[in-house]
């Protein structure tokens, strides 16, 4: 098997996000909704779809952003993977019909139900057509993901894998994500 | 680069608890789709529902054990029998593919319950059956069963593993039914894939598993080889199917491209085939884009409602037993054409040589996944 190279690498969490071992933005606010809207118009991102998204997109959303940015990505596939999949917006959908007085189901809050959505909005901002998939994991697992990855690059289904540790769960969260190239 | 064959499956579905009473029941064209109450002062829904009675007795017959979700109780008794006919050993890996596992354990909760993250579900399968690896669940909304095939594929052939156990389930619950019905989604009759007068899903319920191995014994009474996989995004719309079929086409070229295999080789497709008018639409697109308009095809939701993370291992395995018995079956509910346009759907049960399998699926988040099979 060929060594893959990571060429990027950008972890966001306790309020910083950091490219590279460089910290593009930080904040004191500990809140992740609050943190994510900062961070949005720090770093002039300029796509207000980004304010429609649950908090998981968002934040597999921002680490993509920082590597991806401009370039031409129509041969990067995605493979994310995380432990709590949809569950931060499940619960507050699942509050929405909880009780038969309060029975307000939103599509708008379903859609975000499935953990591969937040892939779906990464590969829309940048045009991606391109091999996707989401894993479900108890912990991160680099091998894994990369072993994945590695097989999508030496069947030749892409050029590069952006590969990514996406956990979000109310106020816990954490991102580690990665671009790999052979 | 290593071959994969699928050798052995199962399936737990409300038209039986074994592959041979589903491939029977399909014969004779029952459909598991009824009318039944799921939301408490809401009106029925048709939907794909196994009866609990009857799973609970089926589950009585083989296990002991009783601390089991429903769903579990699914995933076991499809499982069951694999495991009996097929060694687990300290290279095999377990994939779960699913969407909601056990969501109606989140109704009325304040904290998630452990039993909500799939991680917990996986393991807890993996634990009863005793496998040695980290088990993997597949994720991608409605891709996700036939993703599982082009998981335990890909992480075979990158040495990962010698063989994989891939199980696929989901349930009918409100949480989903309610999701599907705020996206005026639901038909409000038994589901008439790419008919005229189609208008919306009935969802479904199913556990399914197929064994994946690189190293045959000769013993087999089945073999599938998994020729080609792709899954590409459309880019387009989270909640909505390309209009164009971008994703689609490109998966299923891309599958047919690592199989080496031609449209006109391609002897039946096994399509998605939800009912939607878009999804319905994008896929005509996307088939006729490829070539493949004549190829016989059908839609297994008449049969099964839309089994979510269920169904496109469920519909591999009937696409598998087609091929076994050499007969085609129709697409159940299709009278006219609804899409515009050509499309070969199957209308009666007719006897065919299949060789050539071409299995796809679309979901949420603009996935898509194809899988190219040949019979063995």
């Amino acid at each position: 098997m060929n060594t893959m190279k990571k060429t990027d690498i950008c972890t966001i969490k306790n309020s910083k996000i950091i490219l590279n071992n460089e910290i593009v933005f930080e904040t004191t606010t500990e809140n992740f909704s609050d943190f994510a809207k900062e961070a949005y118009k720090c770093l002039e991102l300029n796509y207000p779809k980004f304010h429609k998204m649950d908090n998981l997109s968002k934040l597999a959303f921002l680490a993509s952003e920082m590597i991806l940015k401009d370039e031409d990505h129509s041969r990067t596939a995605l493979v994310f993977a995380n432990k709590s999949s949809s569950l931060d917006t499940d619960f507050k959908y699942q509050e929405s019909i909880n009780s038969q007085e309060n029975y307000f189901p939103s599509p708008a809050v379903f859609v975000y139900t499935l953990p591969n959505i937040c892939v779906g909005e990464i590969s829309i901002k940048h045009k991606m057509q391109t091999e996707n998939a989401f894993f479900v994991l108890d912990e991160f697992d680099e091998e894994f993901l990369n072993s994945y990855a590695a097989q999508i690059l030496e069947s030749r289904k892409a050029e590069k894998v952006l590969c990514g540790w996406v956990e979000l769960y109310q106020e816990s969260y954490k991102a580690f994500v990665y671009l790999l190239t052979l | 680069m290593k071959e994969i064959y699928i050798t052995d499956y199962n399936c737990v579905t409300p038209l039986g608890f074994d592959a041979e009473l589903n491939w029977k029941a399909l014969l004779e064209g029952k459909s598991g789709v009824a009318l039944h109450k799921v939301i408490d002062n809401h009106e029925a829904f048709f939907v794909s529902k196994i009866d609990s009675e009857k799973l609970e007795e089926e589950f009585n017959k083989h296990f002991d054990n009783q601390n089991f979700t429903r769903l579990e109780k699914m995933f076991l008794l499809s499982l069951k029998p694999l495991v009996e006919r097929n060694p687990i050993s300290d290279e095999t890996a377990f994939i779960l593919s699913t969407t909601k596992g056990n969501i109606s354990l989140l109704k009325n909760e304040n904290t998630l319950p452990e039993g909500v993250y799939l991680s917990n579900l996986a393991q807890k399968l993996a634990d009863f059956f005793g496998f040695k690896t980290q088990p993997i669940v597949v994720s991608n909304a409605c891709v996700s069963g036939v993703m599982a095939i082009s998981v335990a594929k890909n992480m075979i052939q990158a040495g990962k593993y010698k063989d994989a156990f891939v199980v696929a389930g989901d349930e009918i619950s409100e949480f989903v039914i309610s999701g599907f019905n705020s996206f005026q989604a639901i038909g409000s009759e038994p589901c008439k894939p790419y008919d005229k007068n189609r208008n919306g899903i009935n969802l479904g319920e199913a556990t399914a598993s197929v064994y994946i191995t690189s190293e045959l014994n000769q013993n087999e009474k089945l073999k599938f080889k998994v020729l080609g996989d792709s899954a590409i995004n459309d880019a387009n719309h989270i909640s909505g199917p390309s209009r164009t079929g971008d994703g689609l086409f490109a998966s299923v070229q891309n599958a047919m491209k690592e199989a080496k295999v031609s449209s006109e080789q391609i002897d039946f497709i096994s399509a998605h085939g939800t009912a939607t008018l878009y999804n319905d639409e994008m896929e005509a697109i996307a088939f006729n884009r490829m070539d493949l308009q004549n190829v016989p095809l059908n839609s297994m939701k008449g049969y099964y409602g839309h089994c979510l993370g269920a169904s496109g291992l469920l519909e591999s395995i009937i696409a598998m037993e087609s091929a076994l018995n050499n007969t085609l079956i129709p697409s159940k509910n299709f009278e006219e054409m609804g899409v515009s346009q050509d499309l070969n759907i199957i209308r009666e049960n007719q006897s065919a040589e299949i060789k050539y399998i071409l299995k796809t699926a679309s979901g949420f988040g603009g996935c898509n996944a194809a899988v190219v099979l040949e019979k063995y």
